[in-house]
């Protein structure tokens, strides 16, 4: 299939604008006739809902959650970018655009990433105007701060707290809906399965995950914002509970996936401390700003760090890059890590971390200044390890964050199956091979709040008048059963092993094969060894209870099961992209001093996977990425 | 180390519950205590038990998901500390620890330390909003808020909603709760125009599913944020100004 990404003619800065004028509109009367799932309360998700909603649609939202407000979009600490150029220096709309193309590597749509930028002012209008309390300066205007990989101060905040009070934003925007009844919320409500008819998504199957029932629901449209796929490493900084499910489901029934080995890995995390690590703590890169990284010089130091004189201490960032020292972009600070691990330099008691040292920052600035910028990450740090960091330096390693990769969509956010959107981190849209701090929370609202609502309508107005198809159609009973018979499947095997279990050993053939580092004999390895710990999952899986009440083992089940599969796109879309490029680096291709090599004649595409069935190869479809209006130069921060 | 557990166990929101005793065996002190579970759960599942059923997601202390009721107090023994951030090294060799859900009327138990918390959305959808029509809104900086208030709506507004505060209630009351929310919007220029009716419907419907409160306090000692009571003040008192305005707005003086 030739993918048409319906990006609109016309100049750069014009096609949004004309897309919206040409687009066919769907009457503010005529929008209650219309039906539209959404799944996922992040972010994404609220915002859409929300907007949906008020627009006059009639809205059913799902969640897994008991609230729409515990979604992963609620731990982002950083802070949302916009162009807003209040510092007055020198940033714009095009800039933010170029930015984020070139933190990206070169791997994104033009016009999708412009758009973003474009509508990043009107995010930051809306959250202040629903009473998110930004950080702000004496005068009362908003304040900003910077963040990795740009030269402006762009970003905006909510102390430690963004991704909380931008979520808390987007609900109770959704909440009011919920209130005057345009929308629907179906909380603790997990769907397992998106229903066709002739081609164009018509509905869900949801499991209540507190009582088991099995309900299927019709719509107009489907709306995917279920988030990342960072879990299929086992331990990353996401919530427990995300998974690629939905998205997986979407692409089992025709949705393309789009990149899927373009994964972020997050520098500055607490390493694990034993074996029952759950999950990671991710410690804001803004301590780059400060800390100083290093690592002893010589291999397996057993001395305590304050033991190690400073000559014998190797500050390896500021040493290979003094031009971006500490603040180089996440890619590169992870994979400069990595290396000081695979040497044997990895310091604290299981060798897994670098230093993060802030003793020279306390010394030039004061540990008051320190603690003004930092006190609650310290905090949080000695929480967790029970080490004071003003005092020793923090041990930090790098942790999966992040994935870029998602369902694959058009300039409309459309899956290839028609009436199936994604938006946020589940599709695969603008971020390219790597994405830039600050951004995501952008993206998700972004497409939540100003995109999606448009376009969904250029597809809805063909059905005016048009019925969902009834949930007594056979499409619908059919999918059903094959709910239930996955559900009844996964109680029958009986095994001895936990779904836990399972799912710590893939992550470890993940992380190992498919993670900062790749190349051609470990990929080849994984995808020997995925298949066939799956294989072993599928027999001697063992979950407890049963399937009408409340069970987190079978809810589990499913979604590692799913993982498994995707784990082994992962692999077949890192081993096809013969190139390095942003989070994506292949040994084979790199520079004389290690850095990462792209390959444009060859690479500039978006690697988009179509499912075959069960026992074939996806096929591989290309969409080949246009550059009109910036120049592909190689990064670099030496 | 090694601690012994009694742990509620229920079969679902209508089925008889009671405690169940597990030894916890070497257990690190660095787990955290919901990592302790996750190894208890283990050992459960390898001797063919149903694992225990308790709700957490963020692992942060952000998400608001977790809540045990551990040794009496509302997430353990460290103050401002949900669950998830609390770790074994709190505890000692040997230790018991009973481990109950949230127990309130507005709070019904699904299954074993899993709660029902939907009541918290209830009261938001009656008012917990600043009306803005998306794509309505003025450039951000039209409006300066002096820096005073933000922070004050900003230490209202982390409230995470996991409920703690009403499970440590004696009568079971959702006033901090409401109270934070209620401030984090009444503080802000931006909603100054709901700030009334707002404060009413939300007061309003907080008293059809919690408890009343009679001015005890301990939910702000339980609170993982630290929520102050004085929001609690400021709700009582824009709800009484609310009652008057309603009505002189309405014209029913
Ligand atoms: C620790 C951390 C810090 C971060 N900090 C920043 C930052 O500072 N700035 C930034 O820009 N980005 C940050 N990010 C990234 C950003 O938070 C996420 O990319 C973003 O919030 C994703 O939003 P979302 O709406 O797409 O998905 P999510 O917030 O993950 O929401 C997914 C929703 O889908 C629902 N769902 C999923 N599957 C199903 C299903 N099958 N059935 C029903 N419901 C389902 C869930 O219940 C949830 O409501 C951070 C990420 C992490 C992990
Ligand atoms: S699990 Fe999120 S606050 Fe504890």
């Amino acid at each position: 299939m030739i993918l048409d990404s319906k990006v609109p003619d016309g100049p750069l800065a014009e096609k949004w604008e004309g897309y919206r004028f040409n687009m066919k509109l769907v009457a503010p009367t005529n929008k209650r006739k219309f039906k539209i799932i959404v799944i996922g309360t992040g972010l994404a998700g609220a915002s859409a809902a929300a907007t949906l909603g008020e627009l006059g649609y009639n809205v059913d939202v799902f969640t897994y959650h008991d609230s729409p407000r515990r979604a992963h979009s609620i731990a982002a600490q950083g802070g949302i970018n916009a162009a807003k150029n209040y510092r007055g220096d020198g940033d714009s709309i095009f800039r933010l655009f170029y930015d984020t193309i070139k933190g990206g590597d070169y791997r994104s749509r033009e016009a999708n990433v412009y758009r973003l930028a474009e509508v990043s002012n009107e995010i930051i209008d809306q959250c202040t105007a629903q009473g998110v309390p930004f950080a702000r300066e004496y005068g009362g205007l908003l304040d900003n701060r910077s963040f990795g990989g740009v030269q402006v101060s762009r970003t905006f905040y909510a102390r430690g707290q963004t991704g909380q009070q931008l979520l808390l934003g987007s609900y109770q925007a959704l909440a009011r809906q919920v209130g005057i009844g345009t929308v629907k919320l179906h909380t603790r409500a997990e769907m397992l399965e998106v229903v066709l008819k002739d081609g164009r998504a018509v509905g869900v199957v949801v499991r209540d995950l507190a009582t088991g029932e099995i309900t299927t629901h019709s719509a107009h449209a489907v709306v995917l914002a279920t988030g990342g796929y960072s879990n299929a490493y086992y331990l990353s900084t996401n919530a427990m509970a995300c998974n690629g499910t939905a998205i997986w489901r979407a692409y089992r029934k025709g949705a393309y996936f789009a990149n899927a080995a373009f994964t972020q890995i997050h520098p500055t995390c607490i390493p694990a401390s034993d074996e029952f690590q759950s999950k990671l703590t991710l410690m804001s890169e803004s301590l780059r700003n400060d800390g100083r990284i290093w690592v002893p010089e010589k291999a397996e130091d057993p001395r305590p760090a304050a033991g190690i004189p400073e000559s014998e201490r190797d500050y390896y960032l500021e040493r290979r890059y003094p031009a971006f020292g500490n603040l180089v972009p996440r890619d590169v600070a992870s994979r400069a890590a990595k290396q000081q691990m695979d040497h044997n330099k990895g310091v604290g008691p299981l060798h897994n971390g670098v230093y993060l040292d802030f003793r020279d920052s306390i010394e030039r600035l004061g540990r008051d200044v320190i603690e003004t910028r930092y006190s609650n990450l310290f905090e949080m740090y000695e929480r967790i390890t029970d080490e004071n960091p003003y005092e020793v330096p923090m041990r930090i390693y790098p942790a999966p964050h992040y994935t870029m990769g998602g369902l694959w969509v058009d300039y409309e956010l459309m899956t290839t199956v028609p009436g199936l959107y994604a938006i946020g981190e589940a599709n695969f849209s603008d971020h390219g091979a790597n994405r830039l701090g600050a951004s995501a929370l952008m993206q998700g609202l972004a497409d939540g709040y100003f995109v999606l609502p448009y376009t969904v309508g250029n597809y809805l107005a063909k059905y005016l008048n048009t019925d969902p198809v009834s949930s007594e159609d056979p499409v619908f009973k059919d999918a059903e059963r094959e709910v239930n018979d996955r559900l009844s499947m996964f109680m029958g095997i009986k095994g001895s092993r936990s779904v836990d279990w399972f799912h710590r050993e893939l992550g470890m053939i993940l992380i190992e094969y498919c993670g900062m580092t790749r190349n051609r004999p470990g990929l080849e390895k994984a995808l020997s060894e995925i298949p066939a710990l799956r294989e072993e999952f599928y027999k001697d899986v063992r979950i407890l209870g049963d399937s009408e009440t409340l069970n987190q083992s079978l809810e589990k089940a499913g979604r590692v099961a799913d993982f498994f599969e995707l784990a082994e796109l992962m692999c077949r879309d890192a081993l096809n992209r013969e190139e390095s490029c942003g989070g994506h680096f292949r040994e084979e291709h790199q520079t004389e001093d290690g850095e990462a090599q792209r390959r444009d004649d060859e690479f500039a595409y978006a690697a988009a996977w179509e499912w075959t069935g069960a026992d074939s190869e996806p096929t591989l479809n290309k969409e080949q990425l246009v550059f009109e209006n910036v120049e592909l130069t190689t990064r670099s921060y030496k | 180390m090694n601690v012994t557990l009694k742990v509620w166990r229920q079969e679902g929101p209508s089925t008889p519950g009671g405690f169940v005793t597990y030894d916890a065996s070497d257990i690190s002190h660095e787990m955290s205590f919901l990592e302790m579970l996750d190894t208890v759960n283990e050992q459960l599942v390898a001797a063919g038990e149903v694992p225990i059923e308790f709700d957490h997601d963020c692992r942060e202390g952000i998400c608001g998901t977790c809540g045990l009721m551990i040794d009496g107090i509302p997430h353990g023994p460290q103050r401002s500390t949900a669950t998830c951030q609390l770790h074994m090294r709190k505890f000692r060799d040997g230790d018991v620890i009973t481990i109950e859900p949230w127990r309130a009327l507005g709070f019904p138990i699904v299954r074993d330390l899993v709660v029902d918390r939907s009541a918290f959305d209830r009261i938001i959808e009656a008012g917990g909003y600043i009306t803005v029509p998306t794509g309505s809104a003025p450039d951000a900086n039209l409006v300066p808020v002096p820096k005073d208030a933000s922070e004050a709506a900003m230490d209202a507004a982390a409230c995470i909603g996991c409920g703690a505060c009403v499970a440590v209630c004696p009568n079971g009351a959702a006033q901090l709760f409401t109270a934070a929310k209620i401030a984090h919007l009444n503080l802000l220029p931006q909603g100054q125009a709901e700030r009334w009716a707002r404060t009413v419907n939300m007061v309003d419907t907080m008293e059809e599913f919690f408890g009343a409160c009679s001015n005890i306090g301990e939910c702000t000692s339980a609170c993982p944020k630290d929520i102050s009571l004085d929001f609690i003040a400021l709700m009582n008192r824009d709800y009484a100004s609310g009652k008057v305005k309603q009505r002189r707005l309405t014209g029913q003086h």
